[in-house]
C-alpha cells in the first residue's frame, strides 16, 4: 500500500477582481492529479512554473484544502479523520524548504529549532529532548556542540542539514523536499543530496521530491510525473521517462536539460512561446499551442492519462496500437 | 602565429579594502585569461569566488571599496586598467556590454521598452530619436518579441520574465559590442525558455561575430554553450582551457570534484562525491593552496605555498603541484626538505 496516494487532487483559487473580489474567474492551479508514492521511494515533480508543483505540496503538507479528489495516507481518506488522526497526518508528513536562511528562526539555538516538534507534539522530559536532540544531529551530520549554537554561525549546507534534522525529528514518513538544494553552493549540493539518499536508505523514508534540476531529480526519484499547467502530462519509473519520454512535453523539458557533459550536446526542441496562464488554460490539451506535434483533435478534446505498456501519459499521438511514436508526417496523413 | 585575442587578461587583480585599509579581501587575484573572438568562455565559481567581481573589473563598474590594484586588461590591444571614466563610457555598452541576473532590476519601470533600447544607440552613435526606434524594433524582433512595434510603446511590468530577459539581451547587442558578458543570464528563467534564451544568444553570436562571457555557477551551461572555461576558486583562475578537455582530464582536483559532484542524466545508481567543507572566507585565506583544507589530493608543500600557474598541456593552465611537469615524486622532495 503507498504511504500517500492521491486522486483527482484538485485545487481551485478564485481569482480576486475590484475591490470586493468575485468576477474573477478561477485559477485551476491543480486540475484533477493522481499519484502514489510508495514507502521508501521517491516520488519527483518536475515542471515550470505555474504548472501547480508548489501547489501540490501545499496540499500535501495540509497548508492547502483541495477544492475536489482525494488523498490516503496509509489507506485513510484524510477528509475522514478525527482530530487525532489529522494530528498523526501532521506529525507523519514533514518538510524541507528550499533557503535555510529563512526557514530558521535566527534568534533560536539549534537545539530549540530541532526540539520545537517534539515540545508541542509529544510530552517528553526535558532529558529526553535533549537526547532526542543530539540523536537528530548525528543522523545529519553534526557535532553535538552545534545544538548551542545559533543559526548564522553555520554555513548554508549546514543549516540545511539542521532543517533536515528538524523535519526527522517526529519520525515522519514521509518529507516535501521542495528544492531542498537551488539555495546552495554547487561543491555543497551533493552533500546534501547523498544524505538525504542515506537517510532514505536508513529509515525507510518516503520523499516527495520538487526541483527544477531535472538531472538532480532524476537522480533522487523512483518514479516522476511531469507537470503543465495543474495537470500530470506523464508519469512513471525515473529512469524509462527521463531516458525515453511519451508525451512532446517531457521531450521538449528534458531536452532542454542543462547537459552534464560537452559531448552530451544533443538536438533540442525549443518551444515556441510560454507556459500560458492557469486563470484561463488552453482548450483540449492544455499543451497544443505550443506543441510541435499537435494535430486539430488536440485543440478540442482534452486526452486522459492512461496506460499504454507501462508507460503512463495524456497524449493523442499514441492513440490506436502505437508501439513507437509515429512521425508528424506519418500523423499529419492519417487525418 | 595566432591573432591576436580580442580580450586579453593579464595579472589582473582587484581587492576590496576596508574604509581604515585595515581589512584587504582578495576578490581577483592575479587573474590571467585570453578570449579570440567569436569565442565563448565561461567563467565558474561558487559564490564568493570572485566570478562577479571579475565581470565588474571587466565593466570597471566597481563599487566605492574596490580597487584594481594590478595587472592589465587589454581589449584589441588597449588597456583598460588606464582608462579614464570618460573614455570608459565610450567603451561600455560600444564595445563591452553586459547582462545581468535579474531583468527586473536592469529595467527602468518609468520608462518604455522603446526608451530602453534606443538609449545606448542615441548616446554612442548621437542617432535620432525616430531612427533609434526604429532600431530598437528591429533588435526586439532579432530576440524574437512576438509583434515588436506594440511592445516598443509597452512597459516593463507588461512582460513576462523570459521576455524581458531577452529585452536586456537586446539592449545588450545594441550597439554591436565585440564581448558580451552575461552574468547569471538564465538562473531566473524556466528550462523551455532558458533553452530559448540560450539560443537566441548563440543565433547573436553567430551573426555578429559576437565574444560572449558567461559568469556562472551552473556547469551545464559551460558544457552546453562554452569553447573555453576558467574555473575560480578564492579569487584565483585555478584552471583554464578548452570545454572538452577539461571535462575530461581536469587538471585541478576542485575541477575534479566539481564534476564528480553534480547529477548526471539517466545515471541513477551515480553516487555523487560530495566536497567535504565549504568555500573558504575571502578575507581570512589558509596559507599556501585555498583549495587545500578540501582537497583529498593535498600534499605537505600545498599549506605551505600557493602553487604557481603551471601548463599541463598547450592552451590548459592549473593552479595545482600536482599539474607541475616535474612533480614526479614532489611530494618525496617537500618531505626531504628540498623545497
Amino acid at each position: 500500500m503507498p504511504v500517500l496516494e492521491a486522486q483527482g487532487l484538485t485545487k481551485h483559487f478564485p481569482a480576486r477582481r475590484g475591490l470586493f473580489g468575485g468576477g474573477g474567474g478561477t485559477v485551476r492551479a491543480v486540475d484533477g492529479i493522481s499519484f502514489a508514492i510508495e514507502r521508501g521511494q521517491t516520488l519527483g515533480i518536475v515542471g515550470e512554473s505555474g504548472c501547480g508543483k508548489t501547489t501540490t505540496a501545499k496540499l500535501v503538507l495540509g497548508l492547502e484544502v483541495p477544492t475536489g479528489g482525494v488523498m490516503r495516507f496509509d489507506g485513510e481518506d484524510l477528509q475522514r479523520l478525527d482530530a487525532a488522526g489529522r494530528r498523526h497526518y501532521r506529525k507523519s508528513v514533514q518538510a524541507v524548504f528550499q533557503d535555510p536562511y529563512a526557514s530558521l528562526n535566527p534568534r533560536m539555538r539549534i537545539s530549540a529549532i530541532i526540539a520545537e516538534p517534539l515540545t508541542t507534539n509529544e510530552k517528553l522530559s526535558a532529558a529526553a529532548v535533549r537526547e532526542r536532540v543530539l540523536e537528530l544531529l548525528e543522523l545529519v551530520g553534526l557535532p553535538a556542540r552545534a545544538a548551542d549554537l545559533f543559526p548564522h554561525e553555520f554555513s548554508g549546507g549546514q543549516r540545511q542539514r539542521i532543517a533536515i534534522a528538524r523535519a526527522l525529528a517526529l519520525s515522519p514518513a514521509l518529507i516535501v523536499l521542495d528544492e531542498p538544494v537551488s539555495a546552495l553552493d554547487v561543491s555543497i549540493r551533493a552533500q546534501i543530496l547523498n544524505l538525504l539518499r542515506d537517510l532514505q536508505a536508513r529509515l525507510g523514508l518516503s520523499y516527495l521530491f520538487i526541483a527544477h534540476d531535472l538531472a538532480a531529480v532524476a537522480h533522487m526519484s523512483h518514479e516522476i510525473a511531469v507537470m503543465y499547467l495543474g495537470r500530470i502530462v506523464e508519469t512513471g519509473e525515473a529512469r524509462s521517462l527521463a531516458n525515453a519520454p511519451m508525451h512532446p512535453y517531457t521531450e521538449a523539458l528534458f531536452s532542454a536539460a542543462l547537459p552534464s557533459h560537452p559531448d552530451e550536446r544533443r538536438e533540442e526542441i525549443i518551444l515556441p512561446g510560454e507556459v500560458p496562464s492557469p486563470l484561463n488554460p488552453p482548450s483540449g490539451c492544455r499543451f497544443h499551442p505550443r506543441c510541435p506535434q499537435a494535430m486539430a483533435r488536440c485543440a478540442s478534446e482534452p486526452p486522459e492519462l492512461r496506460n499504454v505498456e507501462g508507460r503512463i501519459f495524456a497524449c493523442h499521438l499514441y492513440d490506436g496500437a502505437a508501439t513507437a511514436r509515429p512521425s508528424f508526417a506519418a500523423v499529419a496523413d492519417g487525418k | 602565429m595566432l591573432a591576436a585575442p580580442l580580450l586579453e587578461l593579464d595579472n589582473l587583480s582587484t581587492y576590496y579594502v576596508s574604509a581604515q585599509g585595515t581589512r584587504v579581501v582578495r576578490a581577483v587575484d592575479e587573474v590571467s585569461l585570453r578570449l579570440n573572438a567569436g569565442e565563448t568562455l565561461g567563467i565558474v565559481g561558487e559564490s564568493g569566488s570572485g566570478k562577479s567581481t571579475l565581470a565588474l573589473t571587466l565593466m570597471r563598474v566597481l563599487p566605492p571599496a574596490a580597487r584594481i590594484v594590478g595587472g592589465r586588461m587589454l581589449l584589441d590591444g588597449e588597456d583598460l586598467v588606464t582608462k579614464s571614466e570618460v573614455e570608459m563610457q565610450h567603451i561600455r555598452g560600444k564595445r563591452i556590454a553586459m547582462v545581468l541576473q535579474d531583468p527586473m532590476v536592469s529595467l527602468n519601470p518609468l520608462f518604455t521598452i522603446g526608451d530602453q533600447v534606443a538609449e545606448p544607440i542615441r548616446v554612442h552613435e548621437g542617432t535620432a530619436r525616430a531612427t533609434a526606434w526604429k532600431r530598437a524594433g528591429e533588435l526586439l524582433k532579432a530576440v524574437r518579441i512576438p509583434s515588436p512595434e506594440a511592445r516598443l510603446k509597452q512597459y516593463p511590468h507588461e512582460m513576462s520574465g523570459g521576455m524581458r530577459q531577452r529585452i536586456v539581451g537586446a539592449i545588450g547587442i545594441s550597439c554591436e559590442p565585440r564581448l558580451l558578458i552575461a552574468d547569471e543570464p538564465t538562473t531566473s528563467l524556466d528550462l523551455t525558455i532558458q533553452a530559448q534564451y540560450l539560443k537566441m544568444l548563440r543565433d547573436l553570436q553567430q551573426q555578429h561575430g559576437l565574444a560572449l562571457i558567461f559568469i556562472t555557477h551552473n556547469l551545464g551551461i559551460v558544457a552546453k554553450m562554452c569553447d573555453q572555461l576558467a574555473v575560480m576558486y578564492a579569487g584565483r583562475v585555478v584552471e583554464s582551457g578548452p570545454v572538452s578537455r577539461i571535462f575530461n582530464a581536469p587538471a585541478h582536483p576542485y575541477t575534479k570534484a566539481l564534476l564528480n559532484s553534480i547529477p548526471r542524466m539517466g545515471d541513477p545508481d551515480q553516487r555523487l562525491v560530495a566536497i567535504d567543507g565549504q568555500p573558504p572566507d575571502l578575507s581570512n585565506l589558509p596559507p599556501g593552496c585555498a583549495f587545500a583544507p578540501r582537497c583529498p589530493q593535498a600534499m605537505p608543500r600545498c599549506r605551505d605555498g600557493a602553487p604557481p600557474v603551471f601548463m599541463p598541456e598547450e592552451g590548459r593552465t592549473a593552479r595545482c603541484w600536482l599539474a607541475d611537469p616535474v612533480a614526479v615524486g614532489a611530494d618525496y622532495r617537500v618531505a626531504s626538505g628540498a623545497v
